[in-house]
C-alpha cells in the first residue's frame, strides 16, 4: 500500500454541484434570517428589497443547481445511483456502525436524500410564500410552519456535517475530498473499504474482516452458467 | 439497475434496495402533505415546545414575531414631534401629544396575534387605550360609519366599520410585554384588533379619520380581505 498516496474521490463536478448548494444555502439562510429575526430586521429593515434578494437568490440558486446537474449528465446520475443504493453493509452500518462502507457511507446516503428533498420542499414553500403573499389561491395556513420547520431542520442536519467534515478527528480529512478531490489511500481503505476507485489499483482488502467479494461481469456470470 | 453487480449463486448478500430514493420520496411526500397538517400539529405542540423555544430565545431572539414593513425605512418616533390627530368627520378635529395620549385611561389585555401567513404569537401583552376614550374627545358626526387609521409609515393605510371598530378587545396601543412598544412593532402606538390577521393592525399610528365607510386598505388593494377575521377570510375556513 502506497502510505503517501491519494486516490481522488470526488470528481470536479460533484464539488462544483457541493459548493453551489453551500452558496446557496448560506446566502438564503443570511438573507432569510434577516426576515426572519426581529433584531436582524431592526438592523437592515429594507424588508422589500431582502425579500425580493432572498426569493430571487433562491430562484437562481435552483437554476444554478438545473445548470450544473444537466452539465454533470450521466457522471451525476451515476453518483445519484451510488447515493441512492442501500446494500445490507449499510442497512448494518445504520444499525451497528461496524460494516465496510463503500464512497458512501450510508449516512451520507440518507443525508444527500434528505438535502435533495428538502431542496425541493423549499422550493415549493418558498414559491407558495411569494405567490400566496399576492393572491389567495396559493395561501396555505401551514406554508410558513413549513418552510421555517425545513430551516431548523436543516440547521441540525449542517451542524453535524459540520462536525463531522471539521472537527472529529477520524472524519475531518474527507473536508480535503470536497475541495482538492482526492484523500488518502490509508484513509479511504479504513472507512471506506468495499470502494473500488476507478482506474486505481490499490489493495486495501487485508484490512478487512469480511471476505472481498469480486465484482462480477455479465460475461462472468454467463461463463458461470 | 445494468450497473448492479448480479446475484451470485451461494451468496447471501442481497441486491442493493433503492433505500435513498424512498428517503428523498417520502420526504417530499411528506413535506407537502404538511401544508394541509402542519399548522394544526404545530398548534398542539407548541404549547410543549414553547419552554424549549424560551430556552434557547437569547441564541434565536424570535418571540415569535415576524417584522413586515412596505417601504424602506421604518418610521422613526420622535416624542416631541408625534402626534397622534383625529379628523375626517368630527365637530372637534384633535392632536394629541404622546404625554396627552398617555394621561388618557389606561386599559390592559392580554391576546393572541395572528399573521396571515400563518405565524401567531401567544398571550401577547398589551397596554394602551380604547379607540372610544380617544374618539370621545373628537366627537365623531352621525355620518361617519368607519374609520380610516392612517400609518407614518407610507402609504399604509387601513380601514375598520365602526361595529368593528367596537370590538371588545380593540385598543390603541403604545405598550407591549410591559415595556413601551418598539419601533419594529410600530412605536409609539398601534391599533390593536385581535379578531383581525396583523394587516388591520396599524403600525406607526399617527392619524385617525372618521369617514362615511371603509374602503380597502393598503394590502386589500393587493387582493387581501377587508373583513379579515381570523380563520374566516383570505381562503381560510371558507
Amino acid at each position: 500500500m502506497r502510505k503517501a498516496g491519494y486516490v481522488p474521490r470526488f470528481s470536479p463536478i460533484e464539488r462544483l454541484l457541493h459548493w453551489l448548494n453551500a452558496l446557496g444555502f448560506f446566502f438564503l439562510l443570511a438573507t432569510g434570517l434577516i426576515l426572519y429575526l426581529p433584531s436582524l430586521s431592526m438592523l437592515v429593515s429594507r424588508r422589500q428589497t431582502i425579500q425580493s434578494i432572498h426569493f430571487w437568490g433562491g430562484v437562481g440558486w435552483l437554476a444554478a443547481l438545473a445548470a450544473v446537474t444537466a452539465l454533470g449528465g450521466r457522471r451525476l446520475l451515476t453518483t445519484a445511483r451510488e447515493l441512492e443504493r442501500f446494500d445490507h453493509d449499510d442497512l448494518r452500518w445504520l444499525r451497528r456502525r461496524a460494516a465496510p462502507q463503500g464512497r458512501f457511507n450510508a449516512g451520507q446516503k440518507i443525508n444527500a436524500a434528505l438535502t435533495a428533498a428538502f431542496t425541493i420542499l423549499f422550493a415549493v414553500s418558498g414559491l407558495l410564500l411569494w405567490f400566496g403573499e399576492q393572491n389567495t389561491r396559493y395561501r396555505f395556513a401551514s406554508t410558513v410552519i413549513l418552510h421555517d420547520g425545513l430551516m431548523y431542520i436543516s440547521l441540525l442536519l449542517l451542524a453535524g456535517h459540520l462536525y463531522l467534515a471539521l472537527i472529529h478527528p477520524a472524519t475531518r480529512h474527507s473536508l480535503r475530498g470536497i475541495t482538492l478531490g482526492d484523500v488518502r489511500v490509508e484513509w479511504a481503505a479504513r472507512h471506506h473499504s468495499k470502494w473500488q476507485p476507478e482506474g486505481v489499483q490499490v489493495d486495501w482488502r487485508p484490512r478487512q474482516t469480511r471476505k472481498w467479494k469480486p465484482e462480477f461481469t455479465n460475461a462472468d456470470r454467463s461463463r458461470r452458467r | 439497475m445494468e450497473m448492479d453487480s448480479p446475484p451470485i449463486a451461494g451468496e447471501q448478500e442481497p441486491q442493493p434496495r433503492r433505500f435513498g430514493r424512498g428517503v428523498f420520496l417520502a420526504t417530499v411526500a411528506g413535506g407537502l402533505s404538511s401544508l394541509f397538517w402542519g399548522k394544526a400539529a404545530w398548534d398542539q405542540v407548541s404549547g410543549f415546545v414553547s419552554p424549549v423555544a424560551s430556552a434557547v430565545a437569547p441564541i434565536l431572539p424570535t418571540g415569535g414575531w415576524r417584522i413586515y414593513t412596505i417601504s424602506g425605512r421604518m418610521p422613526v418616533f420622535d416624542p416631541a414631534r408625534w402626534r397622534l390627530k383625529i379628523g375626517g368627520l368630527v365637530e372637534q378635529p384633535t392632536s394629541l401629544t404622546y404625554e396627552q395620549l398617555r394621561a388618557l385611561p389606561r386599559v390592559e389585555q392580554v391576546s393572541t396575534f395572528h399573521c396571515v401567513t400563518g405565524w401567531s404569537v401567544n398571550n401577547v401583552h398589551w397596554a394602551g387605550v380604547r379607540l372610544h376614550d380617544v374618539l370621545a374627545l373628537a366627537r365623531p358626526q352621525a355620518s361617519g360609519q368607519a374609520l380610516q387609521f392612517v400609518s407614518m409609515e407610507q402609504p399604509y393605510i387601513d380601514y375598520l366599520t365602526l361595529p368593528q371598530a367596537s370590538l371588545r378587545d380593540v385598543m390603541l396601543a403604545y405598550e407591549m410585554d410591559g415595556k413601551p412598544l418598539k419601533q419594529e412593532h410600530g412605536a409609539p402606538l398601534r391599533l390593536v384588533i385581535p379578531e383581525m390577521y396583523g394587516y388591520k393592525n396599524v403600525k406607526w399610528l399617527q392619524q385617525i379619520n372618521v369617514v362615511q365607510q371603509a374602503t380597502a386598505g393598503y394590502w386589500e388593494d393587493l387582493g387581501y380581505d377587508r373583513d379579515a377575521w381570523v380563520g374566516r377570510s383570505n381562503g381560510y375556513g371558507t
